[in-house]
């Protein structure tokens, strides 16, 4: 299969005006992946998948991740090919901000396996995808509010009694309770 | 009757038919589950009824949802091991594989000839035990009462009990490290591999002369969840299930991962898609396994099983990013990691087979009956804990 | 003919059937409680410390408070407090010891990774399994008195194991001996008074 920087320059040359970036990996022998613009990504994914070189027509995994110090969410797809037998290639797309709108383009159009994938990706971290079917909570419930996996995700305060706490869980402790971690309080101590 | 040919349904709606037809009764919608002894684990699915006919079907997860990602973010690389046991807990070890494949790319670590032979044989006795069992678990969806099941059973505790003798726990292994695995089994231990292989074949005799050819199984199986290849591969679909479907595609031969390119053994792939056809692809897998399993205990060399120069506890690994995957039981699973240099992932992503090959699970039940999606849904092979995650 | 599946899979039920009623290989039910399948050396459950001496577990644990396993275990179920005070360890020298150390093993999952990082093979697996009781938090807090046991359980449970450490640790041993021992050094003797604390490793 084309290395990552020639499928880069297939992509430049096929769909002019619209950046493609190179995102290096410092793993060794780590492989850079393709960062897309969203408004673009549809057509280029189908590119990608239809092209008769590269027939990347198996979406392996997609996720999102949060990076609040650059201040954007990303969704990571790895892609590789049935029928060649060759792969991955890694596209990335990223929103413009972590607020509550930010979205990129849906890829479940182009390959059906982002379609749980990409709920989860806005369920979990509140990336929206514009044009999937059916955009919804899949793994926490439909009234549940705020993103588990951000990085700034704040725990709501249920915290009961722990004999053995830590660090993060000792300072809940001592809100709750003034004596911790020795004895639980008396009136959970009933036989 | 068949889903429709179209890779993608753009509004299931469209299938419902309209009501107050008066030669039809009202829609009916079920909720099956969460509490049920067919959905294997904590599963819902929301299935609208004309009479016994699926119309519509929606499944609900996330009653196991444990947030094994957010755990994975906090842990250090070692301390996520022993959660990785618990995403499919019935196949512990190829789960750790996984991980500490993913772990050794993003480090560049190699790994030792005879811990590559152990990962091997442990992972091929894991899928004995997964598609053992998934046959039982099909047939008790089928109605049969846990007779199949209890054989597959018996006969997994015989890997239970060399799993426990190696690792000091049947399923919560926590076996495989950065760099190889964590025991060297004693040559009593491979003997004891060595003859539940070798009886396994017999075993699977007695097993298909009870259903392979039974009548019931047969009709209530063949025709049932057609799956198209085309809608397969698009919808990611890996495992025996895509096989089923007739495509070519097992991660042992694609990618040879490990030391598989030196084993003889067939892929085998199925005609019709249908639900007996993802049964018969379990049980010829598992007959090439044992063949893999002689070989591999046949040639395993001595040596360390774990590289020395592994280092387990404090791993800092470069910032980078690494995506591993192996042929798991029920499928492709993958590990993504994105490490920024600390002692625990910055992302951890688990790939999860599971919850893939669910994606088409209305798409399969459309138009059958109700007692043919809990087949259907037998014949995915799930397992919660990695569904959910 | 329409049913000889059927009949072929009757043929194996029965055979099943009979054969549970002589053959072990089809009957594999253990009557627990009133027998109980052994454990395989390997088996793990939950965690103990290893004490050098039955008479004085408290005295002669091996643990001296480093922390590494209440930082290591994934579900942070270990909870350790340092002493304030030195005492004379298994080979003479002062060191630190838990004064408070213990397990919630309603979070412990049995990974044995405490076993795995701890330098001093002070922490080991236990296999005991029926500790099942009806108060939710006390009793299922072990604390240090709890979890101390002797080296000679630890041989019990896993004779191979431990004395493979025994002979490491003996090893380790005279090799710190005969280096306080080379007359060129000028580190003293260790105190015969230590010497007696130092039983052989076999000892109960």
């Amino acid at each position: 299969m084309e290395t990552p920087e020639q499928i880069r320059d297939r992509l430049l040359a096929r769909f002019p005006g619209a950046p493609v970036t190179l995102v290096p990996n410092g793993a060794p022998g780590g492989q850079a992946s393709l960062l897309l613009e969203p408004s673009q990504a549809r057509e280029m994914a189908e590119f990608l998948r239809d092209d008769p070189s590269l027939q990347l027509d198996f979406c392996s995994n997609m996720t999102g991740v949060d990076w609040p110090q650059a201040g954007c969410l990303e969704a990571v797809y790895h892609l590789y090919s049935m029928a060649r037998k060759h792969g991955p290639l890694v596209i990335r797309q990223r929103t413009a901000n972590r607020a509550d709108g930010a979205a990129v383009a849906s890829l479940t159009p182009v390959w059906r396996s982002a379609e749980f994938q990409e709920r989860e990706a806005f369920d979990l971290f509140g990336i929206g995808f514009t044009g999937h079917p059916d955009l919804r909570r899949i793994l926490m419930w439909d009234g549940f509010e705020d993103h588990p996996m951000r990085k700034d995700y704040a725990e709501p305060d249920d915290y009961e009694w722990e004999p053995t706490p830590h660090d993060a869980v000792l300072a809940k402790a001592r809100l709750h309770y003034a004596s911790a971690p020795v004895a639980p309080p008396a009136k959970e101590a009933s036989p | 009757m068949t889903a429709p040919p179209e890779l993608f349904a753009s509004d299931p709606s469209s299938r419902v038919r309209p009501v107050h037809d008066e030669f039809h009764g009202d829609l009916l919608e079920v909720s099956m589950g969460p509490h049920h002894p067919s959905t294997h684990g904590v599963f819902r699915m929301n299935v609208t009824l004309d009479g016994e006919t699926v119309v519509k079907l929606k499944p609900v997860l996330g009653y196991l949802h444990r947030n094994h990602e957010k755990i994975g973010e906090k842990a250090s690389y070692l301390g996520s091991l022993p959660f990785t046991d618990r995403l499919d807990y019935f196949c512990s070890m190829t789960n750790s594989w996984a991980y500490a494949l993913a772990v050794e790319k993003l480090t560049g670590q190699a790994v030792p000839e005879r811990a590559e032979y152990l990962r091997v044989i442990l992972a091929e006795l894991t899928r004995l035990i997964n598609h053992t069992c998934l046959a039982g678990f099909l047939l008790q969806d089928g109605g049969a009462s846990g007779t199949p099941l209890m054989y597959a059973f018996r006969e997994r505790e015989k890997i239970l009990d060399l799993f426990e003798s190696l690792s000091g726990s049947r399923m919560m292994c926590n076996y495989q490290r950065f760099g190889g695995c964590r025991v060297d089994p004693s040559p009593a231990w491979l003997e004891g591999a060595q003859r539940v292989t070798d009886g396994y074949g017999a075993f699977l005799d007695e097993f298909e002369s009870l259903l392979t050819g039974n009548e019931i199984l047969m009709a209530r199986t063949q025709g049932i969840g057609r799956l198209a290849p085309a809608l397969a591969v698009s919808a990611g679909v890996t495992g025996p299930m895509l096989r089923a479907s007739g495509v070519d595609y097992d991660l042992r031969k694609v990618d040879g991962y490990g030391i598989y390119p030196r084993f003889a053994f067939r892929i085998p792939l199925g005609d019709h898609g249908d639900t007996y056809d993802r049964y018969m692809i379990r049980i010829l897998e598992m007959r090439e396994s044992i063949g893999i399993l002689r070989q591999a205990l046949r040639d395993i060399p001595g040596g360390p099983c774990l590289d020395p120069g592994a280092k387990l506890r404090g791993l800092r690994p470069k910032a980078g990013e690494a995506y591993a995957r192996i042929e798991g039981p029920k499928g492709e699973i993958g590990f993504y990691l994105i490490s920024d240099g600390s002692p625990s992932p910055y992302r951890y992503r688990v790939r999860p087979p599971s919850f893939i090959n669910l994606t088409l699970l209305e798409d399969l039940c459309l138009g059958h009956t109700v007692a043919d999606a809990v087949v259907i849904l037998g014949s995915i092979d799930i397992v919660l804990g990695e569904v959910d995650r | 003919m329409l049913g000889t599946g059927l009949l072929h899979g009757l043929k194996v039920t029965a055979k099943n059937l009979v054969g549970s009623f002589h053959d072990p290989a089809r009957y594999v039910t253990t009557e627990y409680p009133e027998v109980k399948a052994p454990q395989p050396e390997n088996a793990r459950s939950f965690p103990f410390l290893v004490s050098e001496s039955a008479a004085d577990p408290m005295g002669t644990m091996r643990c001296v408070a480093c922390q590494i396993c209440e930082k290591e275990c994934p579900p942070q179920c270990i909870y350790i407090e340092k002493s304030k005070d030195k005492k004379p360890g298994p080979d003479g020298r002062m060191q630190l010891y838990p004064a408070v150390f213990d397990i919630d093993i309603s979070v412990c999952m049995s990974c044995q990774i405490c076993v795995e990082v701890c330098p001093f093979d002070a922490i080991r697996m236990d296999q005991i399994f029926e500790i099942a009781t009806t108060e939710r938090f006390s009793a299922l807090l072990f604390d240090r008195e709890k979890l101390a046991k002797p080296n000679a359980y630890y041989h019990q449970l896993h004779p191979t194991e431990a004395a493979e450490v025994d002979a490491r640790r003996q090893a380790a041993e005279a090799k710190t001996r005969a280096k306080a021992a080379k007359p060129a050094s000028v580190q003293p003797p260790t105190a015969p008074g230590a010497k007696a604390q130092n039983p052989p490793g076999n000892a109960p």
